[in-house]
């Protein structure tokens, strides 16, 4: 025997999760499985559809405008502008605190380096920070994050041409936390008012904040901070610290760790629980059994390995860095069922000499059918039953683009809700 | 492009967990285990550090990629490194194990650490190493109080005896003792005769550990009621503690010699047929994960390979689902539970195993309390200098659990049922209990 559903989703990640929430909403009895926590804790937050071409044209103003531009194997173009903007509403439905769905166009936000970056969805936190607002701006960053510099970041603002006033300032986090203080720390201070010793007296943190805060603000209307406002109740902390300073707060979206990341993979999980799935993490899937189509799965749960049977099975298991895709000396593969990934034989052949040049590793991945079914190298289904989304799949760069999560949502979209269809 | 690592992340050649790994014999002279290519597969992105409990909390504590990679390689590169203390704060909740993207050993390269910072950087006379033996051999004292159960309930919890212990031994005396059942389960298990059921093909070996057999029989006989109910022959083979405290202690001496016996008397079972279940989930993470890497013994990965949670062994061979999916609960249990998932059990990727087993039989609801940290972790919350820190970790639950419609409470882990009982003043029962009050009368 095993254990058995529907549809099961291998890999927890952006496109695991959607797809298995797309499938649950379908009415499947769904199950995701994944080895552990996905590349959601070290992205900014931020959702990008699509921010560039494949060309480095951009910053685009309408992604949907470019889909039908891509090439011919770009995921976009397997699945059509209609199924991608169906997946954008199912995210805004499940992620109701994310911003940026009443527009076609990408929003412009400051990003910790300076930059100013097209993206299609943002957090509600980071919601204030938008560079098409035209009120003054302070941003304020915290001597041992030495990761934002706020000075500098408002410095690179004015150079990009910015339509506002920028300044940037630097102070001492309440309490004098070490210099590598974990964001959650700051996160869960802040969140609970936890004590802090100020001056030799204990204070509430996000109160002596305030007061640190308080006196630097001239005219501005609006006041950026890193995210590290709160960890379940962001919104709370955002609340809490406006009320007292009388001006717009929000966060400027984050370096790996990050928070916005955290958030949103927890809000994820617990809209899969709501729609009646179920998930477990902690170990991989490290074989099957199966011809045509896939039987079985089996999750070596440190030594033991159990099975899991399913009708339809979706991989989700992410790119190079998510472990979906994996690579020694020879080849390129996809270690679970050895689906074809397209690369040269020439190992050499796998890079750019340049540091920041276009390398074809990048765009490693199986390439699948408009069902999203794995393809071998004769072109056929690998197998009738299992699709994939995110990053597992070849034929698009998100580095490059800005597409990663716009990617992971609408093939997990579309993985799920069809694995759903028929296993019914 | 050299064959050098680059340090990008995005290097197609970084060790992937998913192949076998060839060490490099470059220190040769170490005879331990090798944990290079787990420093070498971190690629510091931190999430590690994001799921740590104690760094939430504690603002001196350095978090798992420092108490992980970058002091294994610390300690590589000074011959006079000396294991930082803060190793000792670890709570060895696994959190950072379980979340490790690049599937970063953090679990062994913190045991290993802990082992080696307690072996040679403290005192074998200070009071607080005695106290943590005393703790971590919790089987000894245990074995001593139930032979007289009701004098060690009333002494262990009298409070002149507790505030000595605060003031000798720092044990905090907020906490209340376990009580000890007046009948043990291996008594109980000789009284009845042994096993009622026998069968060729089915059999199990039960590792019951040193709570459900001295504190909560209860679970360990629902256990056997369960098995014997789906045909199975239950033997139960002398054991002593899984080590699990002695590993969170730095002891891995003392826990060598208990995991000797096990996995002797256990593979022998295991060739006679049976599968081994525990109904802890820490006892079972021991046997299937730490064992192997830690211990060099003789059958360790055959156990290892056979061994199974008591839950997921039910869903893996038996139609436990349909059968609690078509059962009803009245009496007793039938009740709102607030569950808690132990880290242990997360670890295993049985986190959600009870809420999904219990979603469809009537009579009872149980939700989950979510992610948060029990804060306990088996004897770190016992120590006088911890128990702020412990509760404090802790609090997140308790307060998940007083939100949740749920007045008692369920978790397969009986340290932290102890914690929330501490702090909620809940009732604790574990997800064996509730399938036998579905399953049989
Ligand atoms: C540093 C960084 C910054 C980024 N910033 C942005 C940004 O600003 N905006 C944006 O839009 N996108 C960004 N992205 C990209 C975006 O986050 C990803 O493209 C997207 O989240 C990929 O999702 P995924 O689900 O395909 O893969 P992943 O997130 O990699 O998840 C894969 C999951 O599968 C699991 N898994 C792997 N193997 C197995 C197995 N054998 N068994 C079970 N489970 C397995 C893994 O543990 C993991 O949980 C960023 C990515 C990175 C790495
Ligand atoms: S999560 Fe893993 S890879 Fe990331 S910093 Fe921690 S140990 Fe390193
Ligand atoms: S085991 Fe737990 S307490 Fe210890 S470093 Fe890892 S996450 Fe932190």
């Amino acid at each position: 025997m095993a254990i058995e559903s529907d549809v099961l989703v291998i890999g927890g990640g952006l496109a695991g999760l959607s797809s298995a929430i797309s499938a649950a909403r379908e009415g499947a009895d769904v199950r995701l499985v994944t080895y552990k926590q996905s590349t959601l804790r070290q992205a900014s937050g931020l959702i990008d559809v699509l921010g560039y071409t494949p060309d480095g044209e951009g910053p685009l103003t309408d992604p949907y405008d470019a889909i039908p531009e891509l090439p011919d194997e770009h995921p976009y173009r397997l699945l059509g502008e209609d199924t991608v903007r169906e997946a954008m509403s199912m995210f805004d439905e499940v992620a109701d605190t994310y911003r940026g769905g009443h527009t076609d166009v990408n929003a412009l936000l400051p990003t910790y380096g300076g930059t100013v970056k097209p993206t299609a969805r943002y957090p509600e936190g980071a919601a204030a920070g938008l560079a098409s607002d035209d009120r003054d701006l302070l941003l304020v960053g915290f001597e041992a994050m030495p990761d934002f510099d706020a000075p500098h970041v408002a410095a690179h603002l004015e150079a990009a041409g910015v339509p506002f006033d920028v300044r940037g300032e630097t102070i001492q986090f309440p309490g004098d936390l070490m210099d590598d203080a974990k964001v959650t720390r700051y996160a869960k201070l802040l969140e609970n008012n936890g004590p802090v010793e100020v001056r030799g007296r204990e204070r509430g943190a996000r109160d002596a904040l305030v007061e640190r805060l308080n006196p630097l603000i001239e005219d501005e209307g609006r006041i950026g901070l890193p995210a590290v406002l709160g960890d379940a109740d962001a919104a709370g902390v955002r609340a809490a610290l406006e009320a007292e300073l009388g001006i717009e707060v929000f966060e400027v979206p984050a370096t790996p760790p990050s928070m916005p990341g955290v958030r949103l993979e927890d809000r994820l999980f617990e809209a899969f629980d709501e729609a009646g799935g179920n998930f477990e993490s902690g170990n991989p899937v490290v074989s099957f059994d199966g011809q045509d189509r896939v039987e079985t799965v089996y999750v070596d749960k440190q030594n033991a390995r159990i099975p899991y049977s399913a009708e339809q099975f979706v991989l989700a298991t992410g790119g190079l860095v998510g472990k979906g895709v994996e690579s020694d000396r020879e080849h390129v593969y996809e270690p679970i069922f050895d689906c074809h990934v397209e690369h040269s034989e020439d190992r050499y052949d796998w890079f750019d000499e340049a540091v920041f040049g276009e390398h074809p590793f990048a765009g490693f991945g199986v390439d699948p059918d408009a069902e999203l079914r794995p393809l071998d190298s004769a072109g056929s289904p690998e197998f009738e039953n299992l699709r994939a989304a995110g990053s597992v799949l070849g034929g698009y760069d998100f580095a490059a683009e800005k597409s990663g999560s716009g990617v992971s949502i609408a093939t997990g979209y579309h993985a799920g809700r069809l694995a759903a269809q028929e296993a019914q | 492009m050299s064959d050098a690592r680059d340090p990008t992340q995005f290097d197609p050649i970084v060790p992937n967990t998913g192949e076998e790994y060839e060490p490099l014999e470059v220190f040769p002279e170490d005879d331990g285990f090798d944990l290079r290519p787990g420093a070498d597969s971190c690629y510091k992105c931190s999430t590690c550090d994001t799921n740590c409990p104690v760094a939430e909390v504690d603002d001196d504590f350095p978090g798992p990629k420092f108490q992980g990679p970058e002091q294994w390689r610390l300690k590589q590169t000074d011959d006079d490194y000396e294991i930082d203390p803060s190793i000792s704060e670890c709570s060895n909740c696994l959190r950072c194990d379980t979340s490790c993207p690049s599937g970063v050993n953090l679990a062994q390269m913190h045991n290993t650490a802990r082992g080696e910072y307690v072996d040679n950087q403290v005192s074998k006379l200070s009071v607080k190493y005695i106290r943590n033996r005393i703790l971590a051999n919790y089987r000894t004292s245990a074995y001593f109080a139930s032979m007289f159960p009701r004098t060690a309930n009333f002494f262990m919890n009298f409070g002149p005896v507790r505030w000595a212990m605060e003031k000798v031994m720092h044990i905090p005396s907020e906490r209340e003792f376990p009580e000890f059942a007046t009948q043990t389960f291996r008594q109980w298990w000789s009284e009845r005769g042994g096993a009622k059921v026998h069968s060729d093909d089915k059999k199990i070996a039960y590792f019951h550990g040193c709570y459900s057999n001295y504190n909560t029989p209860e679970v360990a006989k629902a256990l056997v009621r369960i098995y014997e109910h789906f045909g199975y022959e239950v033997m139960v083979p002398p054991q002593k503690c899984s080590g699990t405290p002695m590993f969170a202690n730095g002891m891995l001496d003392d826990a060598r010699r208990h995991a000797e016996t096990n996995v002797e008397e256990l593979t022998a079972a295991i060739e006679e047929g049976a599968d081994v279940v525990a109904s802890c989930t820490s006892c079972s993470m021991a046997l299937r994960n730490e064992y192997p890497e830690l211990f060099d013994i003789d059958g360790i990965d055959d156990l290892a390979e056979h061994t199974y949670d008591a839950v997921e062994y039910l869903r893996i061979h038996t139609d436990v689902r349909q059968e609690l999916e078509a059962a009803e609960v009245s009496g007793e249990l039938e009740e709102e539970f607030a569950y808690h998932a132990p880290c242990h059990a997360r670890n295993q990727g049985l986190e959600r195993q009870a809420i999904e087993l219990f979603r469809d039989l009537d009579g009872v609801a149980v939700e989950d309390v979510g992610e948060s940290c029990s804060g306990i972790s088996g004897t770190y919350g016992w120590k006088s200098e911890k128990y702020e820190k412990s509760m404090e970790i802790g609090s997140e639950m308790f307060e998940h659990m007083e939100e949740s419609e749920g007045t008692t409470g369920m978790t397969e882990c009986p340290t932290c049922a102890s914690q929330m009982e501490h702090g909620t003043g809940y009732e604790v029962r574990h997800p064996l209990e509730l399938i036998e009050a579905a399953l049989i009368d």
